[in-house]
């Protein structure tokens, strides 16, 4: 090896050396900041109107970072189970303001939002708030109509701006005939639990996002599973009625003409039947709204 | 050795300061001088916040332009004008060139921000000496963009010991927009999976992180700069302008002059 090259080799080795130090000293610097750190330096600038004319004009790049943030700062947190989400809003609210027409996050963001900790942020008035702002910028995409009164229903328990979300949804060319059917079930019914399979089943059946169709699964495996604890609970409680105990196993049940077979879960597993007569499910992690239909 | 570097050194100062470059201070003082009274005219109790907030961006962006526009002409002004065959005829190495040009550069920018930070302190006294804050947080803040100027010079002698200085100023200063941006590229690779999400981290450390090193926000909201993270900040910018510097001078070497 002649002299130049055992330069250029020596360098190279130590140009390699110091960008592998670089780059250990910036995942302390990371570490050190944190990511907490990063996102309120973000809310220095809480207004998306300044920060659209800050842009020049490049506001949907800007919007679209944001919207990342948001999703980190959501994905982050729900990790932790954290039952506050403080930022999540204004960042949803930025990136709005930088770009009106981002139906992703009206629709991704109310979700975030609107559902009950740890699943969300359980703040259905702002998730409400931001859809009604899509509706504003984007009054020709009926689904968002079919969000927001979603939002009421199932969330804010408003069934009377529910049905009016509806019934305004189904007026906007396009939308499918079922919005009205909805708006009508809203004004019979209120509360009632055919009416969450029917909306969730609507939304299964007509999003084209897989993680928002994974999410309407889960609620209805939840639902059915309710309403199949609250029917075997009562089968329990007839057999109690009749020997004075609870029954050890399934059998029982069967032996004494109360069931057909052993029950099993939308997810085809046996329920469990504990020895002081109550029924649950063998993995509740495949079921994670469940109780929220159970006895209203 | 250090007589050849120092020469090269104060050299480049010295043309720096010939070309005029500290007029930039005048338009510096007259921002801060009418930005402070302006804002605080529609605003209550906001002029420390503008005078720190302005005069901290301003002292980065001027730097910024100054390391950029400077340094883009370092090595080609040199072949241009024949001069650099007059200096490696001496006993010169390729090496003490470039690094002397980044010493020289260096000291310009750091006198540049010195007598800006200067300039700093007495809008702060005259316009805002009702209104209490931290100095010992300006002077961090300052520090580190001292250490971000460090990292910019570094990008644009590199691209300029091989390329053109109209494309080594497009070059470095898109460089230096993914830098400020650089928090969003790790969320980026946060959200991607598999071999994407394993390119864009290995693009997200390539790239130099601007974004680590500015700490206006707080340092205008006072808050508090923890010491480790200038201890981490500085080995950062140190090995990342050394490797940088390390590679134009490899490019360098190798270069035909003829």
């Amino acid at each position: 090896m002649n002299r130049t090259a055992k330069r250029t080799a020596l360098i190279s080795v130590l140009l390699v050396a110091l960008m592998a130090g670089s780059v250990l000293s910036l995942r302390k610097v990371e570490a050190e900041r944190g990511h907490e750190a990063t996102l309120e330096e973000v809310l220095y600038l809480p207004s998306g109107k300044m920060l659209k004319r800050l842009s020049l004009g490049y506001s949907s790049l800007l919007a679209d970072m944001y919207w990342t943030r948001a999703v980190q700062y959501f994905g982050s947190r729900h990790i932790e189970k954290a039952t506050h989400y403080e930022l999540l809003y204004p960042l949803l609210d930025i990136t709005t303001d930088l770009d009106p027409h981002i139906i992703v996050v009206y629709e991704y963001g109310s979700v975030f939002l609107s559902q009950a900790p740890p699943n969300g942020a359980g703040q259905p008035d702002r998730a409400a708030a931001l859809v009604e702002k899509g509706i504003r910028e984007n009054p020709e995409y009926w689904r968002l109509y079919f969000t927001l009164g979603f939002i009421h229903y199932m969330d804010r328990k408003d069934y009377k701006a529910a049905q009016q979300a509806f019934e305004k949804g189904s007026e906007v060319p396009g939308a499918l005939p079922w919005m009205k059917v909805m708006a009508a079930r809203m004004a019979e019914r209120g509360r009632d639990v055919n009416t969450a399979i029917a909306l969730w089943t609507a939304l299964r059946d007509t999003t084209h996002d897989k993680d928002i169709k994974q999410n309407a699964i889960g609620h209805l495996d939840s639902i059915r599973a309710d309403l199949d604890i609250m029917e075997l609970d009562r089968r329990v409680n007839m057999y109690h009625d009749r020997t004075g105990t609870y029954p050890a196993k399934w059998e029982d049940l069967i032996r004494a003409g109360l069931l057909q077979g052993i029950p099993t879960d939308p997810h085809g597993e046996p329920y469990k039947l504990l020895l002081n007569g109550v029924v649950n499910v063998e993995n509740s992690k495949q079921f994670p709204y469940l109780n929220e239909w159970r006895y209203q | 050795m250090t007589s050849r570097l120092s020469a090269i050194t104060l050299n480049t100062f010295r043309e720096a300061v010939r070309d005029r470059v500290l007029y930039n201070l005048v338009v510096f003082v007259l921002l801060l001088v009418a930005s402070a009274p302006l804002f605080g005219e529609i605003s209550i109790g906001m002029e420390r916040l503008i005078v720190v907030n302005v005069g901290l961006t301003a002292i980065s962006i001027f730097g910024v332009i100054i390391s950029i526009f400077i340094g883009i002409g370092l090595v080609s002004k040199e072949i241009e004008k024949r001069t650099l065959y007059t200096i490696l005829a001496r006993p010169v190495r390729r090496w003490e060139f470039i690094a002397g040009k980044y010493f020289g550069l260096m000291l310009t920018l750091v006198v540049n921000t010195a007598l800006m930070t200067l300039g700093l302190f007495i809008a702060l006294f005259m316009f805002a000496r009702e209104q209490s804050g931290s100095n010992s947080g300006l002077l961090v803040a300052i520090y580190f963009t001292v250490l971000e100027l460090a990292m910019v010079t570094a990008i644009t002698l590199l691209f300029s010991s091989f390329s053109t200085p109209i494309f080594s100023a497009i070059f470095t200063f898109a460089l230096f927009v993914i830098g400020t941006f650089a928090a969003d590229l790790r969320n980026f690779a946060a959200l991607a999976h598999g071999a994407a999400k394993w390119l864009v981290t290995g693009v997200a450390y390539l790239v130099p992180n601007f974004a680590a090193l500015n700490v206006i926000g707080q340092v205008a909201h006072d808050q508090h700069i923890a010491g480790r993270l200038i201890l981490f900040n500085t080995f950062y910018a140190v090995t990342y302008a050394c490797a940088t510097t390390l590679a134009a001078i490899l490019i360098f070497e190798r270069r035909n002059l003829k």
